[in-house]
């Protein structure tokens, strides 16, 4: 009670009322201008700039691109942009490759991760009560801890003679070590290990909603548990599965560390393509095409999906 | 999905989740420089991180960034949330609403790039920010964790009792005055989860702070992430049981504060 | 001293009585949808007035406008002589009751209460002191310092009840206020409300659905349906003479039966109707020959009998096809020769009478007075 009386009695509070009274502003419109300049600077504004600068060529010089406008040697100002980085993107089959490998590696990602959550979701979700809130926070706890970290925890089981190697030879079971890391493999683990409590968590909570009376009433009915399972929950789970696949599709295909440290060499993902073109090769004006075109490729359809689903939910 | 499948899926699952970081753990005390093979008990990866400048210095960075984008993600996220639930017609309400999403299912590379782009624009330009570092991240923190706060706060707006406020209009109360008296206390548990939330998103994030950081201001993902790519360290499994540990006290605390406000609860 | 109350004084009966509020031409649009359309409405001091109508129908719509929530689309708003179309909520003389009670979960019921009087400028002792007192008057002193989810539904609805009362209010607006009570609560509480209105003296508007609480609780009703007030009036004036279809449907049971005008005399009017035949109502002035009306009889107003009443000039031959004994009363659905089922009712005044049962066949009778003729 008291913070809110303090505040709207102080000078400063007053003295910008009466400011903004004299300028005809409301409070109502400092409270909306407050987020939305943020975001129309920090967000907004920075596609423009992106969108600008894959328009330009890359130079050797502090910024390393050229500029939109440019004195001509008869003095008259020109606008210098080309689409030459786009016509590039087209013509260079990695870049093809790269998106497309993306999708693929994400989509397999997201595929395993239901596999593998659907199960400990329906399991949490039908769990008697002490038990079921320590299994949850059991599947958020890694997510709170460094996701770098249980990157890297990987690659010490993945190695060569990391955990999983040494373990099989020690029992006899191969006589080599397999290769794991640096593989497409490798990139799947990462992507499910790290996005799994995306999966698990949306359908823990459609599949806790689920009627128990629904289940009695088809076994009552003469269905066994398996036709049960797939003609009453699946179906109705249905809108939990897209949730969580979401969520783990969606960081997936932009994904940088972890096909940069499990994947391969050959491992081709945009996001590791985008770093490359712009740590490595300092082409900051075809790293900018390659987002623009990731964005209209890849980013407007989820959007686009994602309302979508929000409409339908609204129903 | 009965027997013996349901308990056994469930168990490889979530060894499949742990087994990872518990042997992160283990060879953490391991004696010899070969992560994975074991050569005896020893502490001395500890002992080396804590003499690592670099690391230690990185972690300043990272907890400063980490503060400060949290506090700024709650104000900026708070306020999106708050306008979008409670104004119902103002110019550029649809522009808000999907800016205020849209980072949520934004690659971190293109938002990493576009930032960065747009503050070197604004330095030839403007002049301001003078070069990259500690700004930069947290301004780059901030858009994007206010995002997951905005979520976090207008679900919590939608379900509040909107006769709350009513009510205390109706008992005298400015506009101002019900936001801080009723608004602001109803909301602060959501609140503090989205700067945790935030808090942690920051402190996490590699990508977007590898592109808008610069020279004398590496996080500590920055400094993780150039030391593993070499391959495996021991004195990263020692920060990793540091931070895990921190994580599990953190956890366990709040559990015991969760068990103690419900018995008081039911009281 | 009690304060002059107007469920004694009857202000809206005599000629020029100055409203206390005064509402002309309300009308609220939300979009396509018109919530209260061109209502006027006066209220008298010391009244408690029951807006009664289904959920939708407006009458929540017109509280809140009342209350300053909403403004009008339309028309304009007076309390006390003082137009209200620029005072916002929290300058308005009125308190406001919520169905959901909506007590600030964060601050004890003290506190609670406090909160208006806090805003009006009161030290916090002098605050604390009052609210302690009204938190006396709802018996609620022992609970003062616990959390509103510590407290039961029937002390939640009373701190509410406190805490809108509290700053003494002009007008206090109550939606709902005892809808999320249990049946046996709501009739104590419906008592107590009336207490403390006429202790304080404080104009009272009540919303509910409820007909039973609104005849109970009101000095006048208005009965609202699709934004507009159909009818205003005494508790008995709503129930012995609706003035439209609707009203008489709406409050209690009643037997509705269409015909049209045939023949008047000076103390006896003429209706001819294909389900009851001629039937005799009391003259009625402003109705002409052949115009289509609507006669409506309350179960009670019937008189059932074994054998024809002798002289009676509404009678009918019929057969009894349910009966339900209640105790003080017993009901009948009666199948009269035209087909037509009448809804009757009988007080049992005698035990030992041998009361008319099912399957038997029955004459039903009716003065003219206690048909009630209308137009809509």
């Amino acid at each position: 009670m008291s913070a809110g009386n303090a505040l709207t009695r102080s000078v400063p509070w007053r003295g910008t009322a009466w400011a903004m009274g004299k300028l005809g502003l409301s409070g109502r419109t400092l409270v909306i201008a407050i987020p939305m300049l943020w975001l129309l600077v920090f967000f907004l504004a920075p596609f423009f700039v992106l969108g600008r600068i894959s328009l330009a060529e890359a130079i050797i010089a502090r910024p390393p691109f050229t500029p939109l406008f440019d004195r001509a040697p008869d003095g008259s100002l020109e606008i210098i942009a080309s689409l030459e980085n786009f016509r590039f993107l087209i013509e260079d089959a990695l870049y093809r490759n790269a998106y497309l490998s993306s999708i693929r590696i994400a989509l397999v990602a997201t595929i395993f991760a239901l596999l593998i959550g659907y199960p400990i979701a329906y399991y949490i979700a039908r769990a008697p009560e002490p038990r079921r809130t320590i299994l949850l926070l059991m599947v958020i706890l890694p997510f709170w801890t460094s996701f770098l970290l249980r990157v890297y925890a990987w690659m010490g089981f993945l190695r060569s003679n990391g955990v999983i190697n040494n373990t099989l030879i020690s029992l006899g079971i191969i006589d080599a070590p397999l290769r794991m890391l640096q593989t497409d493999f490798a990139v799947y683990i990462g992507i499910v290990y790290t996005y799994l409590p995306f999966m698990i968590l949306p359908l823990y909570a459609n599949l806790t909603k689920l009627d128990g009376a629904l289940l009695e009433a088809s076994s009552d009915l003469g269905a066994s548990p398996m036709v049960t399972f797939f003609t009453i929950t699946l179906p109705l789970s249905l809108p939990g599965i897209v949730a969580g696949s979401m969520l783990v599709f969606i960081p997936a295909i932009g994904e940088y560390v972890i096909p940069a440290l499990l994947g391969g060499p050959d491992t081709l993902m945009i996001g590791r393509v985008l770093w490359d073109e712009f740590f490595s090769s300092r082409d900051w004006p075809v790293a900018s095409a390659v987002a623009i075109v990731m964005l209209f490729l890849v980013v407007a359809p989820i959007m686009w999906l994602q309302s979508i689903q929000n409409r339908r939910g609204m129903d | 999905m009965r027997g013996w499948f349901l308990p056994m899926a469930v168990a490889l699952g979530f060894i499949f989740l742990y087994a990872p970081i518990v042997s992160l753990v283990v060879f953490s005390f391991n004696e010899s420089r070969l992560v994975t093979v074991w050569g005896g008990f020893s502490t001395r990866w500890y002992g080396e991180l804590l003499r690592d400048r670099q690391i230690l210095g990185s972690a300043w960075v990272s907890l400063q960034v980490a503060f400060w984008s949290a506090n700024l993600a709650v104000i900026v996220g708070t306020l999106g949330a708050f306008v979008l639930t409670r104004f119902n017609r103002f110019t550029g309400r649809l522009l808000l609403t999907g800016m205020i999403t849209a980072p949520l299912v934004m690659p971190e590379v293109i938002t990493g790039l576009s930032l960065l782009l747009l503050f070197v624009s604004m330095e030839l330009t403007l002049g301001w920010p003078a070069g990259r570092g500690l700004t930069t991240i947290v301004i780059a923190h901030t858009t994007f964790c206010a995002a997951f706060v905005a979520v976090i706060a207008q679900s919590r707006l939608r379900q509040m009792d909107e006769s709350l406020e009513e009510a205390a209009r109706d008992l005298g109360a400015g506009p101002v005055r019900v936001f801080f008296d009723i608004t602001l206390p109803v909301i602060t548990p959501a609140l503090v989860a989205g700067w945790l939330l935030a808090f942690t998103l920051s402190l996490d994030d590699l990508v977007i702070a590898s592109f808008v950081s610069g020279p004398g201001a590496s996080t500590l993902p920055m400094v993780i992430f150039s030391k593993v790519r070499l391959g495996v360290s021991p004195d990263v499994n020692a920060l990793a049981t540091i931070i895990i540990g921190f994580v599990l006290i953190a956890v366990l605390i709040a559990g015991w504060l969760m068990r103690r406000a419900l018995r008081r609860g039911f009281q | 001293m009690q304060p002059a109350i107007a469920a004694d004084t009857k202000p809206w009966r005599s000629e020029g009585a100055e409203p206390f509020i005064s509402v002309r031409g309300a009308t609220k649009r939300f979009g396509d949808f018109t919530a209260v359309s061109d209502v006027d409405l006066d209220i008298y001091k010391g009244e408690l007035f029951c807006l009664l109508g289904e959920s939708g129908c407006g009458k929540s719509t017109l509280l809140r406008m009342l209350a300053g929530f909403e403004s009008p689309t339309q028309g304009s708003i007076r309390i006390d002589g003082e137009d209200m179309a620029q005072v916002p909520p929290d300058r308005r003389p009125t308190n406001m009751m919520f169905q959901s009670y909506a007590l600030f979960p964060h601050m004890t019921v003290e506190k609670n209460v406090a909160y208006g009087l806090l805003r009006e400028g009161l030290k916090k002792s002098e605050a604390f002191a009052r609210a302690g007192e009204m938190l006396r008057m709802v018996k609620l002193e022992k609970q003062a310092k616990r959390k509103p989810d510590q407290l039961s539904g029937g002390q939640r609805q009373r701190v509410a009840l406190a805490r809108s009362l509290v700053k003494r209010p002009k007008l206090l607006l109550l939606d709902e206020p005892l809808g999320a009570l249990d049946k046996k609560l709501r009739e104590e509480t419906q008592f107590e409300l009336i207490k403390i209105q006429e202790t304080l003296g404080v104009t009272f508007i009540v919303v509910t659905h409820d007909q039973d609480e609104a005849m109970t609780l009101a000095t006048r009703i208005g009965v609202m349906k699709d934004g507009i007030i159909e009818q205003i009036g005494e508790p008995r004036e709503i129930y012995e003479t609706p003035n439209s279809r609707f009203v008489a449907d709406f409050i209690g049971t009643v037997n509705l039966f269409e015909g049209k005008v045939d023949a008047a005399a000076p103390d006896m009017m003429r209706l001819t109707t294909p389900d009851l035949g001629d039937v005799m109502v009391p003259p009625q002035p402003d109705l002409t020959r052949g115009q289509q009306v609507w006669g409506a009889v309350r179960p009670e107003r019937f008189a059932i009998t074994r054998e024809r009443p002798e002289g009676a000039v509404n009678a009918w031959r019929g057969h009894v096809e349910e009966m339900g004994y209640i105790g003080h009363l017993s009901q009948y659905r009666v199948r009269l020769e035209s087909g037509m089922l009448i809804r009757a009712s009988q007080s049992n005044r005698l035990r030992d009478e041998d009361p008319i049962s099912w399957d038997e066949q029955v004459w039903l009778s009716l003065a003219p007075r206690a048909i009630r003729v209308l137009t809509r």
